[in-house]
């Protein structure tokens, strides 16, 4: 995974509430195999004016000039800000994939989608939450400020404007830790095997029925 | 002794470790796994050079991507086909306990499989690569959805590392009324707290209406605990799931049986539990529901009329409630028995089994379809229960109304395989999401139970179900 220290990055602002994940990547997309490629139909059906077909070249296909990640002065954002349950319905890791491949490495926005929000810390995409009405102020300082960007410190856990406030987040200490050191959980929980297959055991003894 | 609720019990009871920060490893029971969120999954394990530690935990199916129809034909789309070739191939090479490939007869949707099976057990972790894993919470389960890395890391290393989440107690009280399902009791859940009310929290349905549902109907309920925002929903343990379990082909038997039946008792929330939220429903109050916008949050009962947003004083909600509508192409205050479908869609893991397939097609005996229906699909959940439909006639009552009848799957509750809306199209449908175009770009989904779907594709509009007669 890759590791998330401190960003500094270009704002985008997604101003809508309950995005979902099928809105994120929808479903035609699901059905590849692989871990990347998902970058360039991100937010599909709102990006595009006409429906997208997994394997297609995109650069020809007609944009929705309208949409907030068509718009030059988006170009390059690295930091994402939403509203409410950002990332809610299926459990699709495809949805941080996308966000991740097109460039995001932060999104900011008062609540997750509980699965989305875990995809993305296995993803090294960091979901900040504030509360609503610091999202609500980043809204209103980003829209009249082409080139608004915000800096992240993971190790300090602050959002640092452009005007130097800052704002505290909280994360989990083991999430933080992983995070900032890029690993693998997977590597990390086998170190536990011993006591996995101690556990399992005394399982086997208790529920014999779960092992049949 | 602390009392503890159901899901304390349950997280107690899987904790194998934990870290300063209460971050636990949580040992997995059953593994579901299906084609959509498992390929990279097993990538990852070969690339690491990894197993699987326990491939007993492991029942796989191909669900998603499969057609309905003429399956002697294969998959047409050579996408949706290699999805389904690289589950066959993941099976073969690291194992399963069972795997119900397209083509068996007991293949079908992943939620509907494990259950009517007895893979999934009371007191179980269950997981699977899917949000709608909740669903067999109402077997008194901790069963969550997980993403793509989640898979590998339970099929690496049989646990999970979680979180606590909140305890959240929705206690449902009273006689439910004639023509209200699980379908409408989880929709006037979420209604009520919204899609974002049980974010962080494991819910647990209780009181006498949750008591007085059957399996099925609780297993709808803990699907849309997702929709809730909750990742987990549950119903303890009584003699409604005993009977469910009882000779099912995964189930315990003889001795053993018995045996975890004395243990299966114990998993209820003890008198007098502490609860982070309550939330009160009388159920006697509850009407059929039907969704008119774009998140399963924007719900009314089948007499009121579409909610008009002028009226709406929150900024970021009113928006919401105009692009959902023009998306919708409906106009505030129609009422929502003046609205016309295009097609109807009776499927999903929220209401695709058997109970669900006897309630649409006890509106449609005898009746036909409306002119201005073109399709109404009825996808059952699983073979089994397709063959227990054939048995009790319910194919040809469909049939002769002029539904059709198809093959089991996902179908058009996510349109991955063929059966899907067109833009434009107006859908009554069982499923559980409404979001933009999830059942076909620019599809426009109503949520509701299977009586009002069915009813809807015999008037051409929805109508309310209570006064057919
Ligand atoms: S029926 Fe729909 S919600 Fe259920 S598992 Fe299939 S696609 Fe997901």
């Amino acid at each position: 995974m890759q590791k998330f220290t401190v960003h500094k990055g270009l704002v985008l602002p997604m101003d809508r509430a309950n995005v979902d994940t099928d809105a994120i990547i929808p479903k035609q997309f699901l059905k590849s195999i692989r871990r990347t490629g998902f970058g360039q139909n991100l937010f599909d059906a709102w990006r595009y004016m006409d429906e997208g077909q997994p394997g297609q070249d995109c650069s020809k296909r007609p944009l929705n000039k309208d949409f907030v990640l068509n718009q030059a002065r988006y170009k390059g954002a690295s930091i994402l800000i939403a509203r409410k349950n950002f990332g809610c319905g299926s459990s699709r890791e495809h949805a941080p994939w996308a966000l991740g491949e097109y460039g995001f490495r932060a999104m900011i926005a008062p609540s997750y989608g509980d699965i989305f929000f875990n995809n993305s810390l296995k993803n090294g995409l960091l979901p900040i939450v504030l509360d609503e009405a610091k999202v609500e102020r980043l809204f209103n300082e980003a829209a009249p400020f082409p080139g608004y960007a915000l800096e992240i410190n993971l190790e300090a856990q602050v959002v640092i404007k452009p005007d130097g406030d800052s704002y505290h987040f909280d994360i989990e200490p083991f999430s933080k830790y992983c995070l900032l050191n890029g690993f693998d959980d997977i590597g990390l929980t086998l170190r536990h095997a011993a006591v996995i297959r101690a556990f399992e055991d005394k399982r086997k003894i208790e529920q014999p029925w779960l092992f049949t | 002794m602390i009392q503890q609720t159901l899901y304390d019990k349950l997280w107690a009871s899987h904790a194998v470790r934990a870290e300063d920060d209460g971050t636990t490893l949580l040992y997995i029971d059953r593994h579901l796994v299906h084609e959509v969120t498992s390929p990279q999954a097993y990538e990852g394990l070969k690339v690491a050079g990894r197993g699987v530690w326990r491939k007993d935990s492991v029942v796989a199916t191909a669900d998603h991507n499969t057609p309905t129809d003429h399956w002697e034909e294969g998959i047409k789309d050579p996408i949706s086909r290699l999805q389904v070739e690289t589950l066959n191939a993941n099976i073969k090479e690291y194992g399963a306990k069972v795997f119900f490939p397209f083509l068996d007869k007991r293949q079908g949707i992943v939620h509907v499989i494990g259950p009517e099976n007895g893979f999934t057990l009371p007191g179980m972790t269950v997981v699977c690569g899917d949000s709608h894993t909740s669903t067999h919470g109402a077997f008194a389960c901790l069963a969550y959805g997980v993403g793509t890395s989640e898979v590998e890391h339970v099929l690496a290393t049989q646990t999970l590392l979680a979180k606590k989440m909140q305890n959240m107690l929705v206690q449902v009280e009273g006689d439910i009324p004639r023509g209200v399902t699980g379908k409408d009791i989880a929709l006037a859940i979420i209604r009520r707290i919204g899609t974002a009310g049980g974010t962080g929290c494991a819910v647990e349905f209780a009181g006498s209406a949750i008591r007085a549902l059957s399996m099925e109907g609780r297993m709808t309920l803990c699907n849309m605990a997702i929709e809730a925002g909750a990742r987990a929903g549950m119903v303890g343990v009584d003699e409604v799931t005993l009977n469910y379990l009882k000779g099912r082909p995964y189930a315990p038997m003889g001795v053993a049986w018995d045996r975890a039946v004395a243990y299966w008792r114990t998993l209820q929330s003890d008198p007098g539990s502490k609860f982070d939220r309550v939330v009160q429903i009388d159920a006697r109050e509850l009407k059929p529901h039907v969704t008119w916008g774009t998140s399963p949050e924007m719900v009314v009962t089948v007499e009121d009329r579409v909610p008009d947003p002028e009226k709406e004083k929150d900024a970021v909600r009113r928006e919401g409630m105009e692009r959902a509508l023009v998306y919708m192409g409906l106009q505030p205050n129609t009422a929502i028995k003046d609205i016309r479908i295009d097609k109807v869609f009776i499927g999903s893991c929220t209401n695709s089994r058997i109970e669900d397939l006897r309630a649409a097609a006890a509106v449609v005996r005898g009746r036909r379809k409306a002119a201005n229906v073109k399709l109404a699909l009825v996808v059952p959940g699983s073979g089994q229960v397709k063959l227990q439909a054939e048995k009790e006639g319910l194919d040809r009552i469909f049939k002769d109304a002029g539904f059709e009848w198809r093959e089991p799957g996902c179908s058009m509750c996510l349109g991955m395989n063929a059966d899907r809306l067109e833009p434009g199209e107006r859908c009554a449908s069982t499923s559980n999401r409404n979001f933009e175009g999830r059942q076909g770009t620019g599809g426009r989904t109503h949520l509701v139970s299977p009586a009002m779907a069915a009813a809807a594709g015999v008037a051409g509009h929805f109508v309310d179900v209570r006064e057919l007669r």
